[in-house]
């Protein structure tokens, strides 16, 4: 594991909270102001997306500041850059989270060493299952990087064992079948596969999809998550900017503040 | 297997994992099974009109100077070729005890197969369709609203067929446990591309019969449109191993310089809809709107297998603009007395390209995927503009 992500999952007292920003959403230099706010509200680690033109996974919030950043001319090159400037300011872990198109397009070992070289801890690619993993999770090594590898509600027991069996980093339990995106409750079954899980594997167990609100990363606490990830919450504040909702919502810096309060380590 | 060389694959979100495998089961043992193949027989023949003729052609053979033949996928129920494998799916979806089916559509056309498969089966059928492609081709959401079928307006994205993949693939997502998505080209994630596929083969076994038993041999020369490439690969699969020249036209739009969807010819691979195959796209991996005067063709991927047998050099694959196919669709029409859809005329636009070095004796046999109802109106219009 990098040193980076196994040094903050060793630093324990309840789960890390990660993340998300849409990489040039609304633009290059608004997202290094934006991390500079998520980590000075105490984030424990980034996750930057770089957005792709078929994001298959993601629901409206993060399909739209996919279009904006891309409208905008955010691409590949511009992300390493991104990775790097943030990289400047930080300690904490960087992810990088994409689809499998704009790492082949690069070249698959090229996207891992320019990860690296950047400063990035793990990359997730969020349509590359177990059976097309290989080649990425070899580059992933080869680099330095962590693959961070998906299970999910529908994941067999068997096939389970054989993800986590390649997994690095952390384990990204996907936490409600569908796409990305806010939700007013947790399932159940979420909660249920993270304990089934948790005792399968050594490596932190991280659920993301829906994670919401401060009662949600309570429930994540308590269940015994190792961190979690939350997303369209926070980029809905960056798409919501100069509108009546901002005036009245709380910051980015604010949610952040709450949830890490939530998850015991306010 | 789930590649064609290097190209197919799985390149989806863990979560539909399951579906595809509990898919790839049911494809491995319902569809042979004899029970799904006589029920399948029966909705070919008594319900969809199969066998297809095999038409000669008299006029256009004169004037292009070698036999030429169509496959006339046009006389089909629904008017094209998508209900072989909307029906099969519809069936496989029944066999495989799910009540729910969703579909993407481009031209409408099938959208309108699987809301007629839908009805013939008794499964609630939801379609999504480009909001750009609701308005280009609103004949064909009427019909689909008549077969009680719902269509759901995409406005994401370049708001087209590539889009409306997309929104179906999070449906499914949403609702792997209880929903079947009937994808209606041989794109997509493995088992995809050969399911699709198989249940179009039936095209290309009825044309064997049917120019061994007119002609005594085999055709010299075949041709289809590819957009996604169903209604090709169905034409070519039986084929494949034999000594006959393969031809795939692709949507050259405005020109291989301008906008276009001709995937194979301008294209890269990458991996877009579950699959690894040739893309229009940008430096950085980017898909990139495609243009076709043709709903159907209007598309920036195509099926994995016609980028294996592209690069194989198996199959030969050309641009055909819009305004070469719109004078193939005037041409047959006028010639035949048959209005092709779009998407076919492109094909017999490659054909008439073709038949200029053919001998009197060589016999082309060209795919009339669709009829030309639906486009009637479009290029009406486009006539009274002028060139």
């Amino acid at each position: 594991m990098s040193s980076r992500l196994s040094g903050a999952f060793r630093t324990r007292g309840g789960p890390l909270i990660v993340t998300c920003i849409v990489a040039g959403d609304p633009s290059f230099e608004e997202s290094i102001r934006i991390s500079r706010e998520l980590i000075a509200a105490g984030a424990d680690i980034i996750e930057i997306v770089m957005p792709f033109s078929d994001p298959v996974a993601d629901g409206p919030i993060i399909q739209q500041a996919g279009s904006r950043a891309l409208a905008a001319g955010m691409n590949t090159d511009l992300l390493f850059d991104l990775v790097r400037e943030v990289r400047r300011e930080t300690a904490i872990p960087l992810l990088i989270m994409t689809y499998a198109n704009i790492v082949v397009r690069r070249g698959i070992p090229r996207f891992y060493r320019d990860a690296a070289d950047a400063g990035a801890d793990g990359v997730v690619v969020a349509d590359v299952p177990l059976e097309e993993a290989d080649p990425f999770c070899t580059a992933a090594r080869m680099a330095g990087i962590d693959p961070i590898l998906f299970v999910s509600q529908t994941t067999s027991p068997e096939r389970m064992e054989r993800i986590l069996a390649k997994a690095g980093g952390f384990v990204y339990l996907v936490a409600a079948l569908g796409v990305t995106g806010m939700r007013d409750d947790l399932s159940p079954q979420a909660i249920d596969l993270l304990r089934r899980v948790k005792q399968k594997t050594t490596l932190p167990v991280v659920p993301g999809f829906g994670i919401s609100t401060p009662e949600h990363v309570r429930q994540y606490a308590d269940a015994g998550a190792d961190g979690v990830i939350v997303g369209s919450a926070l980029i809905r504040m960056i798409g919501d900017r100069g509108t009546p909702m901002a005036e009245q919502g709380q910051g980015m810096g604010d949610l952040v503040r709450a949830m890490k309060r939530s998850a015991g380590r306010g | 297997m789930s590649r064609f060389g290097e190209y197919g694959g799985q390149f989806v979100p863990e979560s539909l994992m399951y579906a595809l495998d509990e898919l790839d089961a049911a494809y491995r043992t319902i569809v042979p099974s004899e029970e799904f193949r006589e029920e399948m027989g029966y909705y070919l023949s008594e319900y969809a009109g199969r066998p297809t003729p095999l038409t000669f052609c008299r006029n256009m053979s004169a004037d292009l100077g070698c036999k030429v033949y169509l496959k006339r996928e046009d006389l089909l129920h629904s008017g094209a070729h998508k209900l072989n494998n909307a029906l099969g799916q519809a069936l496989l979806t029944q066999f495989m005890g799910k009540r729910r089916i969703i579909a993407e559509t481009g031209a409408g056309q099938h959208g309108v197969a699987s809301a007629i498969a839908g009805a013939a089966l008794g499964l609630s059928v939801e379609v999504y369709m480009g909001e750009e492609d609701m308005q280009r081709q609103a004949l064909n959401v009427a019909r689909m609203e008549m077969l009680g079928a719902t269509v759901i307006p995409v406005h994401s994205g370049s708001r087209t067929l590539k889009d409306a993949i997309n929104e179906a693939l999070r449906d499914w997502v949403a609702n792997v446990q209880d929903t079947h998505y009937l994808i209606g080209s041989v794109v997509g994630p493995h088992p995809f591309p050969s399911l699709v596929r198989d249940f179009q083969t039936v095209i290309g076994q009825e044309i064997r019969e049917q120019v061994m038993a007119k002609e005594g041999r085999l055709p010299d020369v075949m041709v289809a449109c590819v957009g996604g490439g169903s209604n090709a690969i169905g034409m070519f699969s039986p084929f494949l191993d034999d000594p006959v020249e393969l031809f795939g036209a692709e949507a050259g739009g405005e020109g291989l310089a301008g906008r276009h969807g001709a995937t194979l010819c301008g294209g890269t691979p990458g991996v877009l809809h579950g699959s690894y195959t040739y893309l229009i796209q940008d430096a950085f991996g980017q898909v990139l709107e495609s243009h076709s005067i043709s709903a159907g063709l209007d598309y920036p991927g195509v099926g994995p297998e016609h980028s294996f047998l592209c690069d194989e050099k198996r199959v030969t694959y050309q641009a055909v603009t819009d305004t070469e196919a719109v004078d193939s669709f005037l041409y047959l029409s006028r010639t035949e007395g048959i209005i092709p859809a779009l998407e076919s005329a492109h094909a017999v636009a490659l054909a008439r390209r073709i038949a200029r070095d053919r001998e009197k004796e060589d016999i082309l046999i060209i795919n009339l995927s669709g009829r030309g109802d639906k486009d009637v109106a479009q290029v009406a219009a486009l006539i009274k503009e002028g060139p």
